[in-house]
C-alpha cells in the first residue's frame, strides 16, 4: 500500500563530532524554512560551547593518526570524498533549491564546484610538499632540508552572508585543503547552508576518513566565535569572509596562544596552493655529512 | 703488496697518533699537569666609539627631537660605553616618512639587479670591516670575541651576500605567482645577536624591495649604527634603511605607526603577543620570531662524546642567550648517569670571563636585569627540588657573569622546564622510550627547535617527524645558514627567516 507523499521520512540533521552524529548537548535547535514559506523544512542543532570543545577534543585525538598517514593515502581518501559527494548530489542540490531558492542549474554548478575542490586537493595532497619544500644549500658539511608539515588543529569559520551557491564549494574547498596536508579541523558551517551538514557529514563518514579528522557544527557564530578564538589547543583559524571586526577579534583573542589566523575573501580562488600553504609549518632538519 | 704496505703505514701512523694520548692520563693522575691559559686579549684599538650616538634617518646621523639620550654599558665591566639617542614619537614618525618617501621615489623604482648590487657591496664591506664589527659587538653585548668573530659577523656578511642574489630573481622564488614588495617595514630586534638579527631582518627586506625602519635593542645599539656607516660607504640611497634607537616606547611607536606596512619582530613571546594584539585591527603584516624551550634528546645509541659537545654548544653558546637554545636535555635512562657525569666534567672546563679574551667560552650576561632574572630562576629551580650543579671557577669581580650550570632530576612540571631562562642554565630529565622523549619534547607551548642524537638514521627521521619544532638539528646543534629557513611552531612565532621561505615575509605573493 502506497504511503502518501507528505509522509516521507525527513532527515534529522545533527552535528558531526568524532565520526558520530550527536545532537547538541544543549538540546537547542535552529529552524530552517523552505524558501518563501513559513513551513519548517528541518531543524539543525544550535551547537554550544561544550559541543565546540568536544569537537576540538575529537580532532586533537585524531591528529597523530591523520598526520602519520602517507600523502598518497590522504589523497586517496580525498578522492573518495569526491566520489561520495557525487552520490549525494541530489540531496545537496535539493537543499540549495528548497532552502536557498537556487535554480537547479546554479545548484548543480555549486555541487560541481564542491566536488572539484575534493578532486583538486586529492591531487595536491602528495605534491605540495615538493612544490613548497626544498633542500637548502648550506655552507658546511650538512644536509639541510625544509618540508611543510601540518600546523595541527584548525578551526574554520565562514561569514554567514556568503552567497549560498558559493558557500557550499567554499566549505568543501576549505575542509579539503586543510586536511590534505594532515591537519584536523572543526568547522562551524555558514548559517545559510547549515543543512548541508547532513550530506557533508555523510560524505566524510563514508570516505575512510579517520573519525575526528573533520568535525562539523551548526549554530550561531556570534555565540561561538570568542570561545573558538581563545581555545588554547587550536593552533590556527581559517576565516572566510570580509568582516574586519570579526578578523580583529579572532586575531586579538587568538594572540593568547599565537594562533595563525588565516583569512580568505569569499571570492578568493577556492582551488589554489594558498589554501594549503596557509596551514602548514615549515620544518628544517639538519644532519651532518661526514665519513 | 701495495695495499698491504699502505695498510702497514696507516696502522703505524695510527699507533704514533695514539701513543702520546696513552701517556697523558698517567701524568694527569700525578696532578702535575695543570695548565693555566695565559690571557689572550683582543685589542679594542680598531674600534672608535662615539660618546653620543645619534639616530640614523635619511642617510644622516641626526639629533633626536626628544633630545633624550640613554646610557649603554659594557656588560663585561658594568662601565658606561656610550650614550645613545632615544627616539621619540616624532623621530619614529620622521623615520617612517623618510622610508615611505624613499620607497616611493627611489627604491621601488629601482631594478632588482641594481638593488642586488648594493647588497653585494654591503656584504663585502662587512667582510672588510669584520674585525671592527666583531670587537664592537663583543664590547656592547658581552659575547665572547671567539663567537662574534667566528659566528656572528661571518653570518652577517653571508646573509647580505645570499639575499643580494635574490633581488633580481624573485620571480623564480614563487613560480606561477606574482610578487611585489610590501612597502615600509618596521623591524624590532633583540640584544642577543644584535648585528646578526639586523642582517636577518634588513637583507631580505631590501632584496624584496622594501624600505626599512629598524629599532635595535636598547642595550645593544652600537653595532647597528656601525652597520649604518657601512650602508653609507656602500652608497645605499639615503632613507632606504633608517635606524631609530630606544627602548620599548620607541618600539611601540613603530608598531603603532599607521604608515608602516609590515612589522617584523624578534624577541620574547610576551612582547610578541602584545604586538600581535596591537596590529590585529590593522592591515599590517606581521612575522614573529619568539621564545623557545627547545629539547635536546640523547638516545643511548648516540655517539656520546659528540653529543656532549652538542649539548654544551646547545645551551652555553652565547651565554644561553639564544631563542633556540637546547635548554631541556632529555637523556635516555640507560645512559643518564654516565652522561650527567660527563656533563659535570665538561661544564667545569668551560672558561668564564672577559669576553675579549680569545680563550673565553662564556662571556658576560648582557645586562644587570637579565642576570637578576637568571639568578631568580636558578633559585626557583633549587626551591622546586632540582639537583643543582655549578662549577667553582672564578669569575671577574666587575660586570655581569653567570657560571654555566645545570639541574638534573628535573620534572616537566618544574618552572625550569617550562619557562625560557635565556641564560646558561640547563634542565636535565630522562626518558625510557622514544615515544616518551617526543611527548616530553613537545610538552611546551613553544616549538622553535630540537636536537636529536642517535647513530640510527631511521630513528632520527622518525623522531624528527614527530617533534613539533621548526628547526631540528640531528647529531648537531645551533647551525645557522642564510639559505636555511628558521622559525617556530606554536608560541615560538609566525613565519620563517632565511631561505626561499623567508622571502615571503617581505613580499606580497599572489
Amino acid at each position: 500500500m502506497a504511503i502518501e507523499k507528505n509522509l516521507h521520512v525527513p532527515k534529522t540533521i545533527k552535528l558531526f563530532i568524532n565520526g558520530e552524529f550527536p545532537r547538541t548537548e544543549s538540546g537547542r535547535h535552529i529552524s530552517l524554512y523552505e524558501h518563501g514559506s513559513q513551513k519548517v523544512f528541518a531543524h539543525v542543532c544550535r551547537a554550544s560551547r561544550k559541543d565546540l570543545r568536544n569537537a576540538v577534543a575529537a580532532s586533537l585525538a585524531a591528529r597523530g593518526e591523520w598526520e602519520k598517514r602517507s600523502a598518497y593515502n590522504r589523497a586517496q581518501i580525498l578522492y573518495r570524498m569526491a566520489e561520495m559527494a557525487e552520490g549525494h548530489r541530489e540531496e545537496m542540490v535539493s537543499l540549495l533549491t528548497k532552502i536557498n531558492a537556487a535554480s537547479a542549474g546554479d545548484a548543480n554548478q555549486s555541487v560541481d564546484a564542491a566536488i572539484e575542490a575534493f578532486v583538486y586537493y586529492a591531487g595536491f595532497a602528495d605534491k605540495f610538499s615538493q612544490v613548497s619544500g626544498c633542500v637548502n644549500p648550506v655552507s658546511g658539511p650538512h644536509h639541510a632540508f625544509t618540508t611543510p608539515e601540518p600546523v595541527g588543529c584548525v578551526a574554520a569559520i565562514f561569514d554567514d552572508n556568503i552567497e549560498s551557491i558559493l558557500a557550499l564549494p567554499i566549505v568543501a574547498a576549505t575542509l579539503a585543503s586543510v586536511i590534505a596536508s594532515g591537519n584536523v579541523v572543526t568547522a562551524l558551517l555558514p548559517s545559510n547552508v547549515s543543512a548541508q551538514l547532513a550530506p557533508l557529514a555523510e560524505i566524510f563518514a563514508t570516505s575512510d576518513l579517520p573519525k575526528g579528522v573533520v568535525n562539523l557544527l551548526t549554530g550561531h557564530q556570534s555565540e561561538l566565535l570568542d570561545h573558538l578564538a581563545s581555545h588554547m589547543e587550536v593552533q590556527s583559524i581559517c576565516y572566510v569572509g570580509s568582516d574586519r571586526t570579526t578578523q580583529e577579534k579572532l586575531k586579538t583573542l587568538g594572540a593568547e596562544n599565537m594562533k595563525r589566523v588565516i583569512c580568505f575573501a569569499p571570492d578568493a580562488n577556492p582551488t589554489s596552493l594558498d589554501r594549503l600553504a596557509g596551514f602548514v609549518e615549515f620544518k628544517t632538519v639538519w644532519h651532518p655529512i661526514g665519513h | 703488496m701495495t695495499t698491504k704496505r699502505a695498510l702497514d703505514k696507516k696502522s703505524k701512523a695510527q699507533a704514533a697518533k695514539i701513543a702520546p694520548v696513552e701517556k697523558l692520563p698517567k701524568q694527569a693522575k700525578t696532578g702535575a699537569m695543570k695548565f693555566e691559559y695565559a690571557p689572550s686579549l683582543e685589542s679594542t684599538d680598531i674600534v672608535r666609539i662615539e660618546k653620543r650616538n645619534r639616530l640614523f634617518i635619511g642617510g644622516k646621523f641626526i639629533e633626536p627631537s626628544s633630545e633624550a639620550y640613554f646610557t649603554s654599558m659594557n656588560p663585561a665591566t658594568g662601565e658606561r660605553l656610550a650614550d645613545i639617542a632615544e627616539a621619540g614619537d616624532a623621530d619614529v614618525d620622521l623615520a617612517v616618512r623618510t622610508a615611505r618617501k624613499t620607497y616611493e621615489n627611489v627604491w621601488s623604482k629601482m631594478s632588482g639587479r641594481e638593488r642586488g648590487r648594493y647588497l653585494f657591496r654591503i656584504a663585502r664591506l662587512i667582510q672588510e670591516r669584520s674585525r671592527e664589527l666583531a670587537v664592537l659587538e663583543t664590547l656592547d653585548n658581552g659575547k665572547p670575541i671567539r663567537e662574534s668573530r667566528d659566528v656572528d659577523v661571518p653570518l652577517v656578511a653571508a646573509h647580505f651576500f645570499y639575499h643580494a642574489g635574490w633581488a633580481d630573481k624573485l620571480n623564480y622564488a614563487f613560480p606561477g605567482q606574482n610578487v611585489s614588495p610590501l612597502g615600509v617595514v618596521g623591524q624590532i630586534i633583540p640584544w642577543n645577536f644584535p648585528l646578526l638579527m639586523a642582517a636577518w631582518k634588513i637583507a631580505p627586506a631590501l632584496a624584496c624591495g622594501n624600505t626599512v625602519v629598524l629599532k635595535p635593542a636598547e642595550t645593544t645599539s652600537l653595532s647597528a649604527l656601525l652597520l649604518a656607516q657601512v650602508f653609507q660607504d656602500a652608497g645605499l640611497p639615503d632613507g632606504v634603511v633608517n635606524i631609530v634607537t630606544g627602548a620599548g616606547a620607541t618600539g611601540a611607536a613603530l608598531v603603532n605607526h599607521p604608515d608602516v606596512d609590515k612589522i617584523a619582530f624578534t624577541g620574547s613571546t610576551d612582547v610578541g603577543k602584545i604586538i600581535a594584539r596591537a596590529v590585529a585591527g590593522t592591515k599590517k603584516r606581521l612575522t614573529l620570531e619568539l621564545g623557545g624551550k627547545s629539547a635536546h634528546i640523547i638516545f643511548e645509541d648516540a655517539a656520546l662524546d659528540q653529543a656532549l659537545e652538542g649539548v654544551i654548544n646547545g645551551i652555553y653558546f652565547n651565554q644561553g642567550h639564544v631563542c633556540c637554545a637546547g635548554s631541556r636535555l632529555l637523556l635516555e635512562e640507560s645512559i643518564a648517569e654516565e652522561f650527567v657525569a660527563k656533563l659535570k666534567k665538561r661544564v667545569a672546563k668551560l672558561r668564564v670571563g672577559n669576553p675579549l679574551d680569545k680563550n673565553t667560552d662564556i662571556g658576560a650576561i648582557n645586562s644587570a636585569g637579565e642576570l637578576k632574572k637568571i639568578k631568580k630562576l636558578i633559585q626557583l629551580g633549587k626551591d622546586e627540588g632540582g639537583e643543582f650543579f655549578e662549577p667553582t671557577c672564578a669569575i671577574p669581580d666587575k660586570g655581569f657573569y653567570q657560571r654555566p650550570c645545570f639541574f638534573s632530576n628535573v620534572s616537566s612540571s618544574f618552572t625550569l622546564s617550562r619557562v625560557e631562562i635565556f641564560g646558561p642554565v640547563l634542565a636535565v630529565s630522562t626518558f625510557r622510550t622514544s615515544q616518551e622523549a617526543v611527548l616530553k619534547a613537545n610538552d611546551t607551548p613553544y616549538g622553535l627547535a630540537a636536537g636529536i642524537w642517535s647513530e640510527k638514521g631511521a630513528k632520527i627521521h622518525k623522531v624528527a617527524g614527530q617533534l613539533k619544532a621548526g628547526v631540528i638539528w640531528a647529531n648537531t646543534y645551533n647551525k645557522f645558514d642564510p639559505s636555511a629557513p628558521f622559525g617556530g611552531y606554536n608560541e615560538s612565532g609566525w613565519g620563517r627567516e632565511g631561505g626561499r621561505h623567508g622571502l615571503s615575509a617581505y613580499l606580497d605573493v599572489r
